[in-house]
């Protein structure tokens, strides 16, 4: 479980975090809207570890450990990952040599990249040249191998081609583990006890939706979480109204 | 007057001119003296202590010759071994040769300067050996011929000749590399080295160096390319080494003749390089391409490259990438010369340290700092040589690989 108490973070000078709280049980996954420059990749750098958002007060616990003041490596083996929306190019490291650093060891990295139709970049340096929706499948085949319990997806979807947006969203699913349905012999409730792995997705377009179904969807705005309602309502009132409507509208439907 | 009369004569002028660049060594403190002859069968290489063996494998020289098409050995002033075993290729001591092989006055000196300075004119004065590898007209070398020029003498002084020739229509591939004795502290090696590309002939040479704290090294080497030629020319340097300075020239006379330039070098503390390439493209359609990887941990580097386009329908680019990893200091100094309309040419300089960024992302996979950093490094180090044969790279890879936790 991801537990994040009275949050404030600094990046610089600027306090871009505010008294954030969030909890996200195991098997759930939360969809994490907000307009750009919110914070929203701010919040997912902190869980990660990255050093230069300053946590000022407040803690993070995972799995029940204090993971406020961890390094990112450790966070990592504790089983938070995170897929980038920008992430660096390393010169010189094949993406074949990453998904194995990812899986750290041995891993049929072909028969992966398959999954996510990457194999003819797997002898490529990472993130060179890559296209937007290249990325994302990048990033996402990395998570394939490293299999945290908590993932960070930051925008997965944006610049993902047609042809490739039902392939992303179902890796993402089953990455989630959203396959672990109710079934022969098994109610609901024990479908979702199964399902241990945690999810937080920032998305503008909601389309992830279509493919991964969210416990819980939540607005940052202003370095604030605002609201947490059903994220198709978010989204809808979003659409129709904008962020700052629909955050007080639903700030005050919370309130009454 | 005799041709090696006017070498002498020439050398004698130059005994005391320093070179254009680089710090100056002072001859008088090394000692030329050879040492009695001696020759090395097969057996004898692989009965070779296990260390001497390990410098030289760290040098390309394999004494199992598994994969190699000849075998070149120098140990300090002579050739202890030396043989071909690929039909077409020729290799030879270059003491030998010029007492036997009338046709190699013709590629003696014929580039390089004898009085270009005084190591030039030591090499002419107090030649020790050499080789002289030449692939025949039409043959194909399948595996490399290994050469190592090893100093095993504390304090020695080594002049060594090359002359590598690739008739027309051959490829060849040669690793030379050189080492020194696990007890070698100091020494000089000098080395002339005189490349002949002909036409449509290929030749790739990858040198290997692995020397000691206080070794100084002057290499001296000319390349010349004719029409449809390609030569590649690989520089690793990745183990201390007190001085090395060597700026070696291509001259690119046919059309469509090719060259290309990759070092990979690195500095450690109390290290000095001073390096670079200079290739002049003299005919229609030639192409050059000098790429340079320098790390310094506390090295001082000095990283030339100098692309001269005299003709119209050129391509030259040059491209120096520096990394600082623990002080030291990188000097990126790439020269553009285009004489005529029409050339194209570019060069593209970077000197900084690791990005942070980069260094998170990959813990962010679970790697701790240190292994981020090395798999950073590593990757900065990795360069794709096209044209070389796929064996050669895996030796570089490998070399790099095994150098790793030094660099560190």
């Amino acid at each position: 479980m991801l537990k994040i108490e009275d949050l404030q973070v600094k990046l610089g000078e600027k306090e871009i975090l505010k008294h954030i709280d969030l909890e996200i049980n195991p098997g759930e996954t939360h969809i994490l809207f907000g307009p750009n420059g919110s914070g929203k990749t701010s919040l997912l750098m902190t869980i990660m570890g990255y050093p230069q958002y300053e946590v000022v007060s407040g803690k993070i616990m995972f799995k029940g450990e204090d993971i406020t003041h961890m390094p990112i490596d450790e966070r990592a083996k504790l089983g938070i990952g995170m897929s980038y929306q920008r992430p660096p190019t390393i010169n010189g490291l094949k993406t074949r040599q990453m998904v194995e650093l990812c899986a750290g060891g041995e891993i049929n990295e072909a028969a992966l990249a398959r999954q996510v139709n990457f194999e003819e970049f797997l002898d490529r340096d990472v993130n060179a040249g890559f296209s937007g929706g290249e990325i994302k499948r990048s990033e996402l085949l990395q998570l394939m191998a490293q299999k945290p319990d908590l993932m960070l997806f930051d925008e997965p979807e944006s610049g993902v081609d047609m042809e490739n947006i039902t392939l992303v969203g179902n890796i993402i699913a089953e990455l989630l583990e959203k396959h672990l349905h109710p079934s022969r012999g098994r109610s609901k409730m024990q479908a979702k006890a199964d399902r241990t792995k945690m999810g937080l997705i920032i998305t503008h377009t909601g389309f992830i939706l279509d493919y991964v179904s969210a416990d819980k969807g939540q607005v940052l705005y202003n370095g604030k979480l605002s609201c947490v309602s059903n994220p198709r309502e978010i989204l809808n009132c979003v659409g129709d109204t904008g962020y700052e409507e629909c955050v007080r509208c639903i700030s005050m439907n919370n309130l009454s | 007057m005799h041709i090696n009369e006017q070498f002498e004569l020439k050398a004698k002028e130059a005994i005391h001119k320093k070179g254009a660049i680089g710090p100056d060594v002072d001859l008088s403190t090394f000692d030329p003296t050879p040492s009695p002859h001696f020759e090395m069968v097969d057996d004898d290489l692989r009965n070779l202590p296990r260390e001497e063996q390990e410098r030289l494998l760290m040098a390309g020289l394999d004494v199992t010759e598994k994969e190699r098409g000849g075998t070149f050995l120098q140990m300090n002033d002579h050739a202890v071994h030396c043989h071909s075993s690929q039909e077409g290729i020729e290799v030879l001591s270059i003491q030998k040769a010029l007492a036997e092989q009338p046709w190699v006055r013709d590629y003696y000196w014929k580039l390089a300067d004898v009085g270009a300075d005084k190591y030039t004119a030591a090499a002419q004065l107090g030649l020790h050996d050499g080789y002289v590898i030449r692939s025949l007209p039409g043959s194909k070398s399948v595996y490399p011929v290994q050469a190592c020029l090893y100093m095993h003498k504390d304090g020695m002084q080594q002049n060594v000749h090359n002359i590598i020739v690739a008739e027309e229509d051959s490829e060849l591939h040669i690793i030379s590399g050189c080492a020194t004795a696990p007890h070698l502290k100091r020494g000089l090696h000098v080395g002339i080295s005189e490349f002949f590309v002909k036409k449509n002939a290929k030749l790739t040479f990858t040198m290997i160096h692995n020397w000691a704290e206080e070794v100084m090294v002057r290499p001296r080497s000319v390349a010349r390319v004719e029409e449809g030629g390609l030569f590649i020319n690989n520089y690793i340097s990745m183990k201390p080494v007190r001085s090395v300075q060597m700026y070696p020239t291509t001259h690119l006379v046919g059309e469509d003749a090719v060259a290309r330039f990759y070092s990979i070098v690195v500095g450690s503390p109390g290290s000095e390089y001073d390096l670079g390439g200079r290739i002049f493209l003299k005919a229609k359609g030639t192409r050059a391409e000098i790429v340079a990887r320098a790390i310094s941990n506390g090295g001082k580097m000095i990283a030339r490259g100098h692309l001269i386009g005299e003709v119209p329908e050129i391509k030259a680019h040059l491209e120096c990438k520096g990394l600082l990893l623990n002080g030291g200091l990188i000097h990126a100094i790439p020269e553009l010369e285009g004489h005529v309309d029409g050339v194209e040419m570019s060069h593209e300089a970077a000197v900084g340290k690791i990005a942070q960024e980069e260094i998170s992302y990959l813990m962010s996979r679970g790697l701790n700092e240190e292994e981020a950093t090395s798999t950073i490094v590593r990757g900065f180090l990795s360069v794709d040589i096209p044209g070389l044969p796929p064996q050669l790279q895996a030796e570089i890879d490998r070399v790099i690989e095994e150098s790793d936790k030094d660099v560190m």
